[in-house]
């Protein structure tokens, strides 16, 4: 039995009037990778922003319940949001690099949060989160060379390396290969298999294959409600809930 | 599930695969009323036209295998899709070998045309045959209506077979032992029973197939086995055979 990293208990989400997430409650576990799918507008993104209070930046967005990261209420009002990235680290769909060196894009976190005390910590930081990155070997010679120069799967190697920089404890992604083709959706995924070593992964996919391929747990979200969580050889090979059957298989459901 | 799915053409292909997997169950049927028939009937021309439908058969199993590793490749089926290709060509494994039975039944029977008859033997042979038919026609409905009961009835069912062979067993044993003129012709209609327990076996795999089918897990509740009377049978017989 792993420890649970996140809990959540009886979250809603509104957006203005409209009930986003309605009564989910989740554990995630540690060093797991645990992956979200449902529909479009099915409240995965929204559930996975929550995680990290980015919705705190959505002004008509309203969020109640419970959400724990090691026993401790992230939206309690001492926690400083900024803090808590750090320890949740998030990477999105589309690659984002910072227009700023390879080398600035990964030392931006460490920079802001006092993680290294001299140039030669930076840097021993920065060899360190590229090589988590898995992209090390092929940046190492153009450190100084503008993030946004390299391939779309670079990048976005880039940006995890970016999140992994300021040592968090849970890595969100949301939607990581959309953007990328085939050997840099493989490599990616490799990676998060790597990264589930140290950190608790919860990916957000629309790829059914690829859920089943990087994730040990599988939640399916369907009209802002958490219809089934289970084991992901479970959720693929015999679900219990007839829609998550309908969603998985390809059907209308 | 009834739903169809978003990509019709994958409806299509699932379909298709089924409609073969149960042209293949009509003709295994098939092969097991006519085999049985020729050798009650001493019907030699018969016995042939089993013998030669096996082709079609086997073909058949080939295709149904094809068209499951096409729909792995190209659909990457998953939960209930993934078990319906799984179940199908398991199933189809099963009946193929069913119809290998059947046709060694055929083979054997164009042998024993041409000796003397054992009284009751093949009359005995049909029944245990007909049995077994009926246990396939019915775990074959059990999977076109994903009925997980009818199933689980034909599991348990082979025990009749079981103990039908049984007593063929100890029937032969005892006509050999009266003549052994009669050892050629019963060896032959030894090995014909015990292909048919056989079948049964097969059969009852394909009902284990379709309770995973529809429950997503394999039976493990051990089924009643009727083979173990027969070991002791045959120390019994040889004792009294040495006395």
């Amino acid at each position: 039995m792993k420890d649970m990293k996140i809990s959540a208990k009886n979250v809603q989400v509104y957006y203005g009037d409209t009930h986003a997430i309605k009564d989910v409650s989740v554990e995630i576990e540690d060093n797991t990778v645990t992956a979200f799918i449902g529909p479009s507008g099915c409240g995965k993104s929204t559930f996975l922003r929550c995680l990290n209070r980015m919705n705190d930046t959505i002004d008509i967005c309203r969020v109640e319940g419970d959400i724990l990261l090691d026993g401790e209420d992230i939206y309690d009002k001492r926690v400083d949001p900024v803090q808590l990235r750090a320890k949740v680290g998030m990477v999105f769909q589309k690659p984002n690099p910072f227009p700023k060196s390879i080398y600035d894009n990964i030392a931006y976190g460490p920079r802001i949060h006092g993680l290294a005390r001299n140039k030669a910590e930076l840097d021993e930081i920065v060899e360190k989160s590229l090589r988590r990155g898995a992209i090390w070997d092929e940046v190492k010679d153009r450190l100084h060379a503008p993030g946004t120069g390299l391939s779309g799967g670079q990048q976005q190697r880039l940006c995890i390396a970016r999140a992994v920089a300021t040592e968090p404890e849970v890595l969100l992604m949301d939607e990581p290969c959309s953007a990328l083709d085939p050997i840099a959706t493989a490599q990616v995924e490799e990676l998060i298999d790597e990264l589930r070593q140290s950190y608790s992964v919860v990916i957000v996919t629309h790829s059914m294959q690829q859920a089943a391929r990087v994730s040990q747990k599988t939640a399916f979200f369907h009209l802002g409600n958490l219809v089934e969580y289970d084991d992901t050889t479970k959720i693929f090979t015999n679900p219990e809930d007839p829609r998550t059957e309908s969603y998985i298989t390809g059907r209308i459901g | 599930m009834i739903d169809q799915h978003i990509a019709s053409a994958f409806d299509r292909d699932l379909e298709e695969i089924q409609a073969h997997l149960m042209k293949m169950g009509g003709m295994v049927e098939n092969a097991i009323r006519e085999g049985a028939k020729s050798l009650k009937s001493r019907d030699e021309e018969l016995a042939e036209k089993v013998r030669k439908a096996d082709r079609q058969i086997d073909a058949l199993d080939m295709q149904i295998q094809e068209e499951c590793a096409r729909v792995l490749a190209l659909r990457q089926p998953i939960a209930s899709d993934l078990r319906t290709v799984l179940t199908v060509m398991k199933v189809a494994a099963n009946l193929e070998r069913i119809g290998d039975y059947a046709k060694n039944m055929a083979k054997r029977t164009t042998v024993l045309v041409h000796m003397q008859p054992i009284d009751g033997a093949s009359g005995a042979i049909k029944r245990m045959a007909s049995e077994v038919r009926q246990m396939l026609t019915d775990a074959l409905d059990a999977y076109i209506r994903r009925d997980e009961e009818l199933a689980q009835d034909v599991r348990h069912r082979d025990l009749e077979v079981d103990q039908m062979y049984n007593a063929l067993f100890r029937e032969f044993l005892t006509f050999m032992m009266e003549d052994p003129r009669n050892i050629s012709s019963c060896m032959h209609l030894h090995f014909i029973a015990k292909n048919i327990e056989r079948m049964g076996d097969h059969v009852t795999s394909i009902a284990d197939q379709v309770i995973y089918l529809v429950s997503g897990e394999l039976p493990d509740e051990a089924r009643p086995k009727g083979n173990s009377a027969n070991y002791q049978l045959q120390i019994e017989d040889t004792d009294e055979a040495d006395a």
